[in-house]
């Protein structure tokens, strides 16, 4: 068991009775629960972690918080996690971690946690638990509004867990916050929740937030309890009391382990009981540095100077000279020394412009020591305000951007919006919660609590944005480090601004400041403040860069949560499914739909199984699942006048019994969908969609009747689901027809094509079949209710036992189609088709008028040369052309110097035909209809194909085999 | 995420709508009547001002009715919701 030397004998909220292992980098280091992997390090008195991801420099743990830039943690395990601050860690039995040099790396193992996510609506939603943000759940809570608190801490009390003397109405600060918290837990609407992160927030009021639930239970999670959860919440008014974080200085050699934020030592020393070093100088520009010195001495530790870079001593920091501690006014470290680890610092005197006064070389003075605290001031986290486009306003005095202004039913209270004394911050958080709760409806008054900081002040603020280098200019100063994270220096800066950028966004483009893992959480304003040096202009004047969610990093697949696997996207399938399955369908995705895409026998790959199929619907029998087409009833007196509206070819005339196919498009002429239409009585249509336009054609129709026609008289309703449809294809398709619906006459004069008839089948199942053909063959669609689906499928496949009826897929239906010409919209359109262009002009209406008529005189629907779908045969007779491949004109030179190549369209659909035993394709080909007989290239690769082009219709143009 | 206010439904999140365009925009009466220009200005031509906005949207996976929304596009606040029958509120402007 190793030890702790810098455990403090007392104190810290941390568990003393437990203790538990970790592994650092393979080193054995022991904790205690309430510790952090940061806190456990320090009190073995480590505090280097991997060295710096470019320059390779020695890092160390700088902060005690998310805003940690190098202590970067990949925890190790089973699907290990990357790029974790150590400094928000918890400390678990048996952690092993290895510390990263800023990049990290996604286990390929899957990650078999749970994730979830949780809608929440509140009144008042409270984010941060510190003073400001307790003080404003505590008010809210009292009126009886629905209040969420969040905080992404372990427990409640933001910057109060790491103070020491700090009273709330004369008891201990934290005696208070658990008081808040009891006081929020036991009212029936409050709800705290810890360890969890706002980290985007979205129009109206609509914040996200991660919560992570069992990493720190440090056994495996209960059943049923994510790992992490990721909060929806909708909140009528939010309070933004999210703290600040304080800055580093820059200055020579300021990456050196053993250089950390102030107010982190002053976390270690309180909060975890550890005491980082045994001699420590303090380098400060405010007077919150001064808290950090009277507990490191109460703690024991030697404060061997604190060096202050105000000309004159304030208030606070004379009080601490007065017991003693020896503190340099005016001056700054300008550079540490050191092995590796802080062993010294060098403090020179600075001038009024923040110049090294007098021979640099002379007169620095050495000081040993172990740790340098610094802080360069506070930034309010402005974040969430800002990623609502809340205004920044540059504060000279604070030297700080503070909110300007506040979002629509948004308050920012405490010291997120500059207000840094914990008195300031309850009375801001009590007035931000009684507003808010008033705002939402819940009337109510409160009185602050009166909060006491034992010292607490934040003083004046020198601005010392760059502590000059003792030789050279700020070009040569590749030590003074600006962005830890990535390495980006003062020099580097000047490199910027010489190369005359001015806008902070292109230096941080240019530099990379502020873009890795912290998002410049400890970089980004010092940065603006070096470049503002660099212009000569004011931190006010560059401004600041945009602050985009997510606040601190979130995984993947805590955003996924549970729509993963089966649950990524909803899968449809038809009554038939099982047959499916059981018949070794392969399927395919088409929409949400499942859909057999082939029925392999035996051995049989893709190709053999449709040139099976084909075959079997060309020359016998086969059958298909047709379920998934669209199907909208739509119902109304004026149901065929609207129709004839919609659709480009007449619909109001068809009679009773018939079908028709239809084509819509949009008003620019261009083709929407298409399908059969049947009219089942005066006021009734049955519509067809294409599968995976169903939802959006019943848009399409509901759109035009509200908003256009009201004064029609027309219901749609999808009744897709409640139908199942059977094609049943071929020559013999007749007979099964036959077997299985007896009591109709199938002859071809009694039951015509495009017709469809109402009858009751054999098995006593009522049934509408429609002579439709999808394939040029004699074909039947059978349709039935979806509970009786499964069964009649059965019925017709053994009804045609006996002549080989096949099932087949959609792959099949394809090729049977394109053999054919006919064009799947979605396929072969794009939006950019007419129905001319696709030769579909004989469905086009001249007599009536109907959505996109008008366009068809327009110049460019109009022109000759437009892109027409027309067939394509390979002359090699073996090319299968992928789909997409480009078409392009013989002795076209497709070499870059004489680019660019002049398209003339592109292969649509592209399959192997049984029935014409070659290769086919269809395209669309710039003025391809006066191209029939033409060779053209298909750019196959790097190899040319020719192609013959052919009108679409390649099978049986005549149409001989509809009727069997 | 915007809190849409359905005139049947009442505020629901922004996932349950979809987006229709500028509103008021009227189908024309005849089509063929419109010169080229004027036709190619009904199909592509659209306002985008900076400031509010009458646009359509529709209760996709709720009630599946139309109806428009004045909403300032530089705050994203919306002014009014009104039915698709009913003319653009007075001082929605």
């Amino acid at each position: 068991m190793s030890a702790q030397p810098h455990r403090l004998p007392s104190g810290g909220r941390i568990d003393r009775d437990t203790v538990l292992r970790l592994t650092v980098d393979g080193q054995e280091l022991t904790g205690h629960p309430g510790d952090t992997v940061a806190s456990a390090m320090l009190a073995a008195g480590r505090l280097d972690v991997a060295p710096s991801i470019y320059r390779g420099r020695p890092r160390g743990i700088v902060a005690a918080g998310v805003e940690e830039p190098n202590a970067l943690l990949e925890v190790l395990g089973r699907c290990s996690e990357s790029m974790l601050p150590a400094t928000t860690v918890s400390l678990v039995d048996g952690l092993a971690v290895r510390t990263l040099s800023g990049l990290g790396r996604l286990d390929p193992t899957g990650d078999e946690a749970v994730y979830d996510k949780r809608f929440a609506h509140t009144d008042v939603l409270v984010i941060g638990a510190g003073p400001a943000g307790l003080a404003a759940a505590s008010a809210a809570a009292r009126s009886g509004a629905r209040v969420i608190l969040l905080d992404e801490q372990s427990e409640a009390g933001g910057s109060l867990l790491s103070c020491r003397q700090e009273t709330v109405n004369g008891s201990p600060a934290l005696d208070w916050v658990r008081e808040v918290v009891a006081e929020l837990e036991s009212a029936p609407e409050a709800r705290v929740l810890s360890r969890t992160t706002a980290f985007g927030s979205y129009d109206d009021n609509y914040v996200v937030a991660v919560q992570h639930r069992t990493d720190h239970l440090g056994h495996p999670a209960p059943e049923g309890v994510s790992r992490q959860r990721v909060w929806h919440i909708r909140a009528a008014r939010v309070v933004i009391a999210t703290g600040a974080h304080e800055r580093p200085l820059v200055f020579a050699g300021n990456d050196r382990p053993g250089v950390l934020l102030a107010s982190a030592v002053r976390g270690y020393l309180n909060r975890y009981a550890v005491a980082p070093c045994s001699r420590a100088v303090v380098s400060t520009v405010n007077d919150s540095a001064y808290d950090t010195v009277t507990d490191l001495v109460a703690a024991g530790v030697e404060v061997a100077a604190v060096i202050d870079a105000r000309p004159v001593l304030s208030p606070r920091a004379a009080e601490v000279a007065g017991t003693g501690v020896r503190v340099v006014p005016g001056s700054a470290v300008v550079e540490t020394t050191g092995a590796s680890r802080v062993g010294g610092v060098l403090v020179g005197a600075l001038d009024e412009d923040g110049l090294l006064g007098g021979d640099a070389e002379a007169d620095v003075e050495a000081i040993a020591c172990d740790l340098l605290a610094v802080s360069g001031g506070w930034s309010p986290v402005v974040h969430l305000h800002s990623q609502r486009q809340g205004g920044l306003r540059w504060d000279d005095v604070l030297a700080a951007f503070v909110p300007e202004g506040t979002v629509r039913d948004q308050q920012v209270a405490g010291s997120a919006r500059g207000t840094f004394d914990l008195g300031g911050c309850l009375e801001e958080g009590t007035e931000a919660g009684v507003a808010a709760a008033v705002a939402a409806g819940f009337p109510i008054e409160a009185e602050a609590p009166v909060g006491r900081a034992a010292t607490g002040e934040y003083g004046p603020v020198r601005q010392l944005w760059l502590v000059p280098g003792r030789t050279g200019g700020p070009a040569d100063w590749h030590e003074h480090f600006v962005d830890l994270q990535r390495d980006q220096t003062v020099a580097d800066v000047w490199r910027a601004t010489g190369a005359g950028l001015r806008g902070i966004e292109h230096v941080k483009r240019y530099t990379s400041i502020g873009t890795a893992h912290d998002q410049g959480r400890t970089s980004a304003v010092n940065a603006i403040g070096v470049i503002a040096t660099a212009l000569g202009a004011t931190p006010g004047e560059i401004g600041t860069t945009s602050y985009r969610a997510p606040y601190t990093p979130v995984s993947f697949a805590a955003l996924a949560g549970r729509e993963r696997g089966d649950l990524f996207d909803p899968e449809r399938t038809t009554p038939i499914q099982p047959w499916h399955v059981a018949h070794g369908a392969r399927f395919e995705i088409v929409g949400q739909w499942l859909r057999p895409r082939y029925f392999p026998r035996d051995g049989e790959d893709i190709d053999a199984a449709v040139a099976r199929e084909s075959r079997a619907a060309r020359r016998g029998v086969a059958m298909m699942d047709a379920s998934t087409l669209g199907k909208i009833e739509v119902c109304g007196a004026d149901a065929g006048e609207f129709l004839d509206r919609v659709y480009t070819n007449a619909h109001r005339r068809l009679p009773v019994g018939s079908a028709r196919y239809g084509v819509m498009c949009k008003p620019d002429g261009m083709i929407l969908d298409d399908g059969v239409n049947l009219r089942l009585d005066e006021n009734r249509f049955l519509l067809t969609t294409t599968t995976g336009g169903a939802a959006g054609v019943l848009d399409w129709l509901e759109e035009w009747l509200q908003t256009e026609w009201p004064e029609l008289d027309v219901y749609c309703t999808s009744v897709t689901e409640q139908w199942t449809t059977i094609a049943v294809v071929g020559p013999k398709s007749r007979q099964v027809v036959a077997r299985v619906a007896p009591e109709l006459d199938v002859s071809a004069e009694a039951f015509p094509f495009m017709t469809f008839r109402e009858t009751t089948l054999a098995s006593g199942v009522p049934a509408r079949i429609c002579r439709i053909s999808f394939s040029g063959e004699l074909a039947y669609e059978i349709n039935v209710s979806g509970w009786y689906g499964l069964a009649v499928w059965e019925q017709v496949y053994a009804a045609g036992a006996d002549l080989d009826i096949t099932p087949y897929g959609t792959e099949t239906m394809h090729v049977l189609r394109a053999e054919k010409g006919y064009p799947i919209v979605g396929q072969d359109t794009d939006g950019t088709v007419t129905p001319q262009d696709a030769g579909l002009d004989w469905v086009v209406s001249k007599r009536k008028d109907f959505i996109g008529n008008r366009s068809y005189t327009r110049a460019d629907t109009a022109r000759a040369d437009r892109r027409h779908l027309v067939g394509l045969l390979p002359a090699d007779r073996v090319t299968r052309l992928p789909e997409g491949t480009q078409i392009i004109a013989p002795d076209t030179p497709v070499t870059p110097e004489q680019g660019p190549v002049p398209m003339l369209g592109h292969v649509t659909s592209s399959y192997h035909s049984e029935a014409l035993g070659r290769p086919f394709a269809l395209a669309l080909v710039a003025g391809g209809r006066d191209r029939i007989g033409e060779t053209l290239i298909a750019c196959v690769g790097d190899s040319p194909v020719e192609v013959e082009v052919t009108g679409p219709v390649l099978y049986d143009p005549e149409g001989s085999r509809r009727d069997g | 995420m915007l809190l849409l206010d359905c005139p049947w439904c009442g505020p629901r999140d922004e996932t349950e709508y979809h987006y229709g365009g500028q509103a008021h925009v009227r189908y024309p009466q005849a089509p063929a009547d419109l010169t080229d220009r004027e036709w190619a200005e009904y199909l592509f031509f659209r306002d985008n001002p900076e400031g509010p906005f009458a646009e359509r949207w529709v209760h996709s996976t709720g009630c599946r009715r139309w109806f428009n929304v004045v909403r300032d596009t530089t705050s994203y606040r919306v002014l009014a919701v009104y039915r698709p029958t009913d003319p653009r509120p007075e001082g929605s402007r």
